[in-house]
């Protein structure tokens, strides 16, 4: 569904990511791991069309979509959960959940925000409050629960259980299989490997703009090179 | 002298209600551009001439152009914001500031040059009519004026609160790269914020000319007590905007009574930095953003 060929991109003259390959098929978890500063946001922000790559093509849904605006990406049915959630905290939570759907009908609004509701209980009690009173994996929801209301076919999550405790941590991956459950690709977008590999289908792990290893998450989780890189095992 | 308190208080609540509505166009364009727009005076003078001419060759009532030239000035703000001050800025403040500056003086430079700095006023019938409110005597151009512009700041309000698009205005104003990631087009967002606030100043053309006189320098007038406007009621603050305007009306009228009539601007200024004494973020305005 999602197919990135030799993506190269960068910030001036300075090169981040050296040519990339991935896919998502549909309704898969893929993985995307590997430590600060390694490319990761860079290459989520070519696939959301904040960055354009200075080489290669990003299709979906066998369409180019590379060099088209964010918002025309969003309707084309990606939704991104970015780093540092990115919420409207003056406004409230049911309004956050409803821009969410801004490039969709309206008929359906109403059956994606209960489906929403239902995911999150815990938003669903807080309806009228502004976001911005929310604690941090509240807000994390919040801006899952935002990507879900465009009806994506893909969500891309950036880092979703960065800063959150072991527990939220924990609530947080249960969600992410709850939400693949029903038929959304998921991009996971993360530094943490163990919990990381023990959702996803597949994973790639990413170092300085290049893949360095790839496949079946089961076996990646057993490769001893990964484990002593990243799992001090 | 108490007698002449009174209307003096009512007469500056009417011109305050049209101070609050410039304002609420230039608070709305800060608040989500974060830019300062210095040509809202020019086109506040634009929107003059646009609604005298309307009346000198059509003999259009300045009310009844308001369905005219509202729609008009918001796709000539929208326009502007669209095609010159977000191409020519690049993303950088300081260059807004500049274009606004320079789109400022060239519209009042063609103005002069087009219209020369004759001071005209529109022939109506009940230019002279007044309207006796607790024993004061109002003209009634004055207090249409007052009526429609604070009948303006709620509607506004209510577009903002419960409209796609005011939700999405609001979504841009606080967080631009969220708005971005629901598929809000952010440039879009803009120029109907810049059309907004244009428009603003087109219906405040429409309820001033009826009672006032343009001239190619009347944007002067209208934009120092704008900007004190914006600033004091909190800068972004639709609310503080609408307080602060009615405030500045009343207390320019009073001096004008105690001090003399060509004085009464002193007083918006020393209340200005009073009160930016004793508050520095304004009637309205959130400490450190």
């Amino acid at each position: 569904m999602l197919e990135i060929s030799g993506i190269q991109a960068g910030y001036g003259s300075m090169a981040v990511l050296q040519g990339l390959d991935l896919q998502v098929k549909a309704g898969e978890i893929v993985a995307l791991l590997g430590s600060n500063g390694v490319g990761k946001t860079t290459l989520n922000n070519v696939i959301s069309g904040f960055i354009r790559p200075t080489a290669g093509s990003v299709s979906f849904k066998g369409e180019v979509i590379n060099g088209r605006k964010p918002s025309e990406i969003v309707a084309a049915g990606i939704a991104q959960v970015p780093e540092g959630r990115k919420i409207f905290p003056n406004l409230t939570i049911r309004e956050n959940l409803r821009l969410g759907a801004y490039r969709r009908a309206t008929a359906r609004v109403e059956q994606n925000f209960e489906r929403v509701c239902t995911i999150f209980p815990r938003l669903k009690e807080r309806l009228g409050q502004s976001a911005g009173t929310l604690s941090g994996g509240e807000q994390q929801m919040l801006a899952i629960g935002r990507g879900m209301m465009s009806e994506p076919d893909l969500l891309i999550l950036d880092e979703p259980s960065l800063g959150l405790s072991p527990l939220m941590v924990e609530e947080m991956f249960a969600l992410i299989t709850k939400i693949n459950a029903d038929g959304v690709a998921v991009l996971l977008v993360e530094q943490n490997v163990m919990q990381s590999l023990g959702v996803a289908k597949r994973a790639y792990v990413l170092e300085q703009g290049r893949f360095v290893m790839q496949g079946e998450a089961a076996t990646l989780l057993a490769d001893p090179q990964l484990r002593q890189a990243y799992l001090g095992m | 002298m108490s007698s002449l308190i009174l209307p003096a208080v009512l007469s500056g609540l009417m011109m305050g209600a049209v101070y609050a509505l410039i304002a609420l166009g230039l608070t709305l364009i800060y608040g989500v551009l974060h830019i300062i727009n210095f040509a809202h005076g020019s086109l506040l003078m634009l929107a003059l001439f646009a609604v005298y001419f309307l009346n000198f060759y059509l003999g259009i009532d300045p009310y009844l152009a308001i369905p005219i030239v509202l729609p008009v000035f918001f796709a000539l703000g929208y326009a502007l914001q669209r095609g010159l001050i977000s191409p020519m800025s690049s993303g950088s403040e300081q260059n807004v500031l500049l274009i606004t500056l320079a789109l400022s003086m060239i519209i009042d430079n063609l103005a002069l040059y087009f219209w020369t700095s004759n001071t005209r006023s529109v022939d109506i019938p009940y230019a002279y009519d007044t309207v006796e409110i607790l024993g004061a005597f109002l003209p009634l151009g004055r207090v249409i004026a007052f009526g429609a512009a604070l009948a303006a700041a709620p509607l506004l309000w209510l577009f903002m609160a419960h409209t796609r698009t005011g939700s999405a205005i609001r979504a841009v104003a606080i967080e631009k790269r969220g708005a971005e990631l629901v598929g809000i087009d952010v440039n879009h967002t803009y120029a109907v914020c810049f059309g907004i606030g244009t428009a603003c100043v087109a219906l405040a053309a429409c309820l001033l000319l009826p009672t006032f006189y343009v001239t190619p320098q009347v944007g002067y007038t209208f934009v120092l007590v704008a900007f004190t406007t914006v600033v004091l009621g909190g800068m972004g603050s639709l609310l503080g905007a609408l307080i602060a305007g009615l405030l500045l009306g009343v207390i320019e009228s009073l001096c004008g009574l105690f001090l003399g009539e060509s004085l009464g601007q002193i007083g918006i200024f020393v209340a200005f930095i009073l009160i930016l004494l004793f508050k520095p973020s304004g009637l309205l305005g959130k400490v450190g953003r």
